[in-house]
């Protein structure tokens, strides 16, 4: 068995692309807001899309999860086309998503809201694991959903992803709004998950936080991928950064 | 006194249907957006389809409360999977006027065959327990008669209802239709197929509506318009108690069934029109019902 093991690890290399997207154009109705998205993440990998408000970043995860209704382009996920897959599927071949509006349901207890996604494969994280990256959350956990403060509900709509054995995570602005010291805490959260292994695609405003946890960025303006550079190259790409996100 | 306890069982008993349709088209509501106007001919078509298996098959009262419920629940799955689902997120105007007038196909076809007069359906008499036969028959409670079988339509619509409800609220399935009810599109990035759940959610409602008609036979007889006139009354019990709230839709129904009853006793001329006049007053001070959320 342990051969069998190693087998399988030497034909999936730790470089493998987890998500690769090319050419991915989506519509808002009538509105066309992605142009040709292209980009991919690695395996173990934490990737942040840059860029200013509208650029696209948001629609790009929805896209990904199957919940833009009109999409084209190719979106593959560990080699499975799911371009046209229903959100449903494509969530129970192990991608998880934390939306930007945090999408705590107000009519669950915090309970509730965290067992609420099934379980779409084993390998997750325990409630036992998840009280310990967030102590809080086992303090309320009778609580309504919604009468958490916005951190304690950023952290529950976090918390309740990683249970789901996905170890995929599309987090959308987690750091939107909240206090330094919860943007930490989601800061060493997301470490800590990159160190158990788990691949992240981040969507970020705060360039600042971003740089803390990212490896690799992409900038994202009109609905397109402009450009992209890993964190080592950061420091001789910052001119070029500050324009793109006119900071 | 013995009248005034009499109007009381009979308000009772109107209120354990209004509670039965009422909840059936608060969780249609939350899930499809559709106020269901076909619910009351799904109720009439229970009570009939309680009427054929007894009268085409012989299976009798007992089977029917199950089968009945289950083989219009069907039909319900039927219509959403072919009709009600291409409405979803258009105007509440195009599911009442769809739902309006699956009612008045449904009913017409039954009033074609049937005609409009009320075909028998007796209290089961069986099985025989201590000197009762089934549900037939009554005893003294001292300070009234109570036929048993009108105490066992109370009871046993009080228990579905009280069921009904924590499955909504205490279970993971109900959380997952709560949830699914705030927020469809995201309870389906979780994993779940809410398009499955939502069509399952009609079948629950209009099963619930296909149960009240068969506890109503007996009562009441089987008549294609029983529907009908029954809906209108349901959907004022679903306007005062607001759309929002599983409890609320249940003790809504069967408060506005004894304040009926009541008013048969204390002033019968307004027992027709009481719910209404309380409908008005609710619509005034409380437009979203008593227990319903803003929209």
């Amino acid at each position: 068995m342990p051969d069998l093991k190693m087998a399988e690890t030497a034909a999936k290399p730790a470089s493998a692309e987890v998500l690769s997207v090319s050419d991915l154009q989506a519509w808002y109705g009538e509105s066309h807001i992605l142009h040709g998205i292209n980009f991919n993440v690695k395996a173990g990998e934490v990737v942040t899309l840059l860029g200013r408000n509208g650029a696209g970043k948001t629609t790009t995860l929805k896209s990904v999860m199957g919940i833009i209704g009109k999409r084209s382009g190719s979106i593959r996920f560990n080699g499975t086309d799911i371009t046209r897959a229903s959100s449903d599927r494509i969530a129970r071949l192990g991608i998880a998503f934390c939306p930007e509006e945090r999408g705590i349901f107000a009519s669950l207890d915090v309970r509730e809201n965290l067992l609420l996604p099934p379980v779409v494969r084993s390998g997750g994280l325990s409630l036992d694991q998840i009280f310990e990256l967030f102590p809080n959350l086992k303090e309320r956990l009778n609580s309504q959903g919604t009468k958490l403060s916005g951190g304690e509900q950023q952290m529950l709509a976090i918390a309740r992803i990683l249970r789901t054995g996905a170890r995929f995570l599309m987090l959308d602005e987690p750091t939107e709004g909240l206090a330094p010291v919860i943007i930490q805490q989601i800061g060493h959260t997301i470490a800590r998950l990159k160190s158990e292994g788990f691949t992240i695609l981040l969507v970020e405003q705060n360039f600042r936080f971003a740089s803390t946890v990212a490896d690799r960025y992409y900038i994202v303006e009109h609905g397109k991928v402009i450009d992209g550079f890993a964190n080592s190259e950061l420091s001789a790409n910052m001119d070029k950064l500050h324009t793109y996100l006119g900071v | 006194m013995q009248a005034l306890y009499a109007q009381l069982l009979v308000g009772l008993i109107n209120g354990s249907f209004y509670a039965l349709l009422s909840l059936g088209l608060a969780v249609i509501f939350g899930m499809l957006n559709i106020i269901n106007f076909a619910h009351g001919a799904l109720y009439m078509m229970g009570a009939f389809c309680a009427y054929f298996l007894l009268n085409l098959t012989g299976i009798g009262y007992w089977w029917a409360l199950i089968i009945a419920p289950v083989a219009v629940g069907i039909f319900g799955m039927i219509l959403e999977r072919t009709m009600l689902q291409w409405l979803a997120g258009l105007d509440h105007l195009y599911g009442l006027l769809l739902t309006f007038g699956i009612a008045l196909i449904v009913q017409g076809v039954f009033q074609n065959y049937f005609g409009s007069s009320g075909l028998p359906y007796a209290i089961p008499d069986y099985p025989e327990i201590g000197g009762f036969r089934g549900l037939q028959g009554g005893m003294n409670l001292g300070f009234m008669f109570l036929p048993i079988y009108r105490g066992w339509v109370v009871v046993f619509s009080l228990v579905v209802c009280l069921a009904t409800w924590f499955l909504i609220e205490k279970t993971r399935l109900g959380a997952y239709l709560r949830a699914a009810t705030e927020n469809p599109t995201l309870v389906r990035a979780f994993g779940i197929n809410v398009p499955r759940m939502i069509t399952l959610t009609y079948g629950l409602g209009v099963g619930l509506a296909a149960l009240a008609g068969v506890l109503s036979a007996p009562i009441n007889q089987v008549r294609p318009l029983m529907g009908a006139d029954l809906i209108i009354v349901v959907f004022a019990v679903v306007v005062i108690g607001g759309m929002g709230s599983i409890m609320g839709s249940i003790i809504t129904g069967f408060a506005l069934g004894v304040i009926e009853g009541l008013t048969k006793y204390f002033y019968p001329e307004a027992s027709n029109t009481v719910v209404f006049v309380l409908m008005v007053l609710v619509l005034l001070v409380k437009p979203t019902g008593l227990t319903g959320r803003a929209a």
